[in-house]
């Protein structure tokens, strides 16, 4: 296998939103590579739609304290309240600059940046739904990902398109550099350098029905738990309350932003039972919860009763048009239905991980849940857990988040790097990873233990039991599963024997990145015996902030996981009941 | 509903030259063109290789040419194409193996353009000002996700790779008309240029193939009159 050596200071793993960011903090300072398995503007930040939440005022009062409010409690008091606000915080700069970069946002009369109404935020502490998120149609994660990499495009950044790093080498707790696949040529690239931000995006896949894209398999977090690393609130995944049925295609929640509403097979609108004071616009959790229960209450439409609708009917054509074009153009191309006339048949879909590699607001690394750090390693966006966003994740915030905390990450690099000195790594880095290679290449194919057949087997027994509604039962039964699913990944075998665009090697050494996503999230909600956020114990259904104020911290230990827990760390919103 | 598929394939490490090979799926008529690529790969031949990731139309991964026309092909819908599917690589780039082709041409051409915001005047504290009017004029071109499809249906393309093709044009377009951008001069001194926009021959290929429904054409006709007027 032919190995080739590179020396730089800095890496980022991956080029959504946070890696960008991240990068366009740290090239000027540092010889700086982006590795990313895709061409960058193919991440999956592009697929965001409905806004970046931050309190301009342009529309209505608004204050940044109010937005650290609504995400602690939208987050069921786990988020970390100094991180939220600093998120909050640094949220009007972050929209500022973006908007100086060229981000063509949508505009009010004006001629300042648009707001709209988004799920869980409101202005004074729960008073009323508040104008905030800032957005261009429903493109938003779109503009984001294409100016911040015109921005590196400016910068003269320098890229590995469709490198796929699979391994990092950490010696005594110190970060020495990456191993990369080259997917054109599968050549091993060894990069020296030390200092590297993982920014590879979240892990839908492993449920079957997610907005997600096929490219979201846990790569960073899977990667550094394989190295000993924790992750953090694995437990806690959000459902989408708007994916369309059966696909799972996100529809914006600015689509009840913009006024839609919810209705179960009578047409009622049931979110006013639910959440009496904000409806259709509660916090995610809270609403894929409760269509769940519509539909086990048999309230679900369709010949299976398994489909609930949202109804845009009333907005007129005009506003749908101007606000909502690309969900009502997928509505048209994966369903059929013109969404000016027919309401939308949608389900809940998998959609963000609140948890993953555990850093502090700075992105660096946490070694453990006592505070230790891997020096030179950064995390950012859905693949790091700072915590901001606790057990559940308001929407608008996951923008906020990449270029916040992907800044700092950035930040942190350039710290680090300008204190210390070069690390060396050479061409034997990449012997385990060669070996891990050659052996699924080596091994003879069979139908049993096929990469898609083991995969699809995960997303079907997720989707089974450990959705919106766990229980004891459930998360045993899947434990059992994830067991027999990681022996029968030990035979794992390919078809594929070739080096150029070999896809198939790639899911093979991802689905092991996707059993480890699987393995924590189980063990994780096994262990939270009480109902918060998005994690809802059936066998539990009050939160327990007696035994639960705490974060998840799993680590590998052979083939099970070790759970330890860290307490939220909390500021002046006092734990209270959640209502909307 | 079982469906005749015959695919375009070349393995570079075995093939001279690209051949077809022919497959039978089970699909259902709301299948993506691309459930049915992944059927293949997934349970009978690990080997097909093509490029995907969002599976619903936005990130521009998967552009190849489905019945004879570009398109993304997890945007069409089995019931929407005739039976046999014939399917190969986007034409104009070179193909690398199977429906995968060699972008980097592609994205030179985009970088060509300046793709990105020029403005050197101190923006202060807050954001730029930018009426709705203003905005509206560059909606359309922000939706390009460089998929490439509109470049490679270009006949003028196809027979002269050197021309910038519409992909470019149309970035150039997002900032050309963009009241904030001060960056116009360079980007149409480029567009003036023997392989920029006036190579166009308004085929309107490009405006049939872009899968997100931007008036390409018309983007380049409005790049080709700015030019004029600032000459």
């Amino acid at each position: 296998m032919k190995i080739v050596k590179h020396s730089f200071d800095g890496i980022i793993v991956g080029a959504g939103g946070a890696g960008l960011r991240a990068a366009i903090e740290a090239a000027p300072t540092m010889k700086l590579a982006v590795i990313t398995k895709l061409y960058p503007t193919r991440s999956h930040t592009g697929a965001a739609q409905g806004g970046m939440s931050a309190a301009l005022a342009n529309v209505e009062e608004d204050n940044w304290n109010w937005h650290a409010f609504d995400t602690v409690k939208g987050s069921d008091y786990l988020a970390d309240q100094p991180a939220v606000d600093i998120l909050c915080k640094e949220a009007i700069d972050a929209v500022v600059e973006l908007e100086h970069w060229g981000l063509p946002f949508s505009r009010l009369e004006s001629g300042k940046i648009a707001q709209r109404r988004f799920g869980g935020h409101t202005i004074k502490e729960g008073a009323a739904p508040a104008f905030r998120a800032c957005y261009a149609a429903d493109r938003t994660g779109h503009m984001i990902l294409q100016t911040l990499y015109q921005k590196c495009v400016s910068m003269g950044v320098e890229f590995f398109d469709e490198f796929q790093v699979l391994d990092i080498k950490i010696e005594d707790g110190v970060c020495k550099g990456v191993v990369a696949y080259e997917i054109a040529t599968g050549d091993l690239h060894v990069f020296e350098a030390r200092a590297v931000t993982f920014a590879t995006g979240g892990f839908g896949k492993i449920f079957k029905v997610s907005s997600n894209a096929h490219s979201l398999t846990g790569d960073g977090p899977g990667m550094l738990y394989q190295k000993g690393i924790p992750l953090e609130d694995m437990e806690f995944y959000q459902f989408h309350p708007t994916g369309i049925y059966r696909l799972g295609i996100l529809l914006s929640e600015a689509a009840r932003g913009e006024g839609g509403i919810l209705r179960n097979k009578d047409g009622e609108r049931f979110m006013e039972r639910y959440a009496p004071s904000i409806k259709d616009l509660a916090p995610r959790d809270m609403v894929s919860r409760a269509i769940a229960t519509e539909i086990s209450a048999g309230n679900g439409a369709g010949p299976n009763n398994d489909y609930v609708y949202l109804d845009l009917t009333h907005l007129g054509e005009e506003a749908i048009m101007k606000k909502l074009p690309d969900i009502t153009d997928f509505v048209r191309t994966y369903v059929k239905i013109e969404p000016i006339n027919d309401p939308i048949p949608v389900q809940p879909t998998a959609h963000y991980a609140m948890g993953g590699i555990p850093t502090d607001v700075n992105g660096r690394v946490l070694s453990d849940h006592k505070g230790g750090v891997i020096e030179g390693v950064y995390a950012a966006g859905e693949a790091a857990c700072v915590s901001v966003h606790g057990a559940n994740r308001l929407g608008t915030n996951s923008l906020l988040d990449i270029v916040v905390f992907g800044k700092r990450a950035g930040q942190s690099m350039v710290d680090y790097v300008s204190s210390t000195k070069a690390s060396t790594l050479n061409e034997s880095a990449a012997d385990d990873l060669s070996n891990k290679i050659n052996n699924l290449m080596e091994k003879e194919h069979t139908t049993e233990f096929s990469v898609a057949n083991i995969r699809s087997e995960l997303q079907d027994s997720m989707e089974e039991n450990a959705k919106i509604f766990r229980s004891k039962e459930t998360l045993d039964n899947q434990t059992e599963i994830l067991a027999n699913l990681r022996e029968r990944y030990q035979n794992v075998t390919i078809q594929d024997k070739g080096k150029v665009f070999n896809s198939e090697l790639l899911e093979a050494i991802e689905l092991d990145y996707l059993l480890d996503m699987a393995d924590t999230t189980v063990a994780s909600a096994l262990a939270r015996k009480e109902s918060r956020g998005a994690h809802s114990r059936e066998d539990f259904p009050d939160r327990d902030d007696k035994k639960f104020m705490k974060h998840s911290f799993a680590f590998k230990n052979g083939n099970s996981v070790k759970l330890e827990y860290k307490d939220v760390e909390l500021g002046k919103y006092e734990p209270m009941e959640r209502k909307y | 509903m079982e469906i005749d598929l015959k695919i375009l394939r070349y393995d570079p490490e075995n093939d001279k030259k690209g051949h077809w090979e022919y497959y039978k799926v089970d699909a259902e008529p709301e299948e993506r063109i691309l459930d049915l690529l992944h059927k293949i790969k997934w349970f009978e031949d690990g080997s097909l290789s093509f490029r995907k990731s969002c599976a619903h139309g936005v990130c521009g991964s998967d552009a190849m040419v489905v019945n004879g026309e570009n398109m993304l092909a997890c945007q069409v819908l089995v019931k929407e194409v005739s039976n046999p599917i014939k399917i190969e690589p986007i034409r104009g780039l070179p193909v690398v193996k199977d429906l995968i082709v060699d972008m980097e041409p592609f994205f030179d051409s985009y970088k060509k353009v300046l793709p990105y915001l020029i403005n050197n005047d101190d923006p202060g504290d807050r954001e730029r000002l930018q009426s709705p009017e203003d905005r509206d004029k560059f909606e359309d071109t922000t939706k390009c996700i460089l998929c490439a499809a509109c470049t490679t249906s270009c006949p003028v393309f196809w027979t002269a790779e050197s021309y910038i093709g519409p992909a470019a044009i149309v970035n150039a377009h997002r900032f050309v008309m963009d009241s904030r951008d001060q960056g116009s001069k360079q980007r149409l001194e480029i567009m003036k240029d023997v392989n920029g926009a006036f190579r166009c021959r308004t085929a309107f290929n490009c405006t049939s193939a872009c899968p997100r429904g931007i008036q390409v054409t018309k983007a380049i006709e409005d790049v080709k009159r700015e030019t004029l007027l600032n000459n």
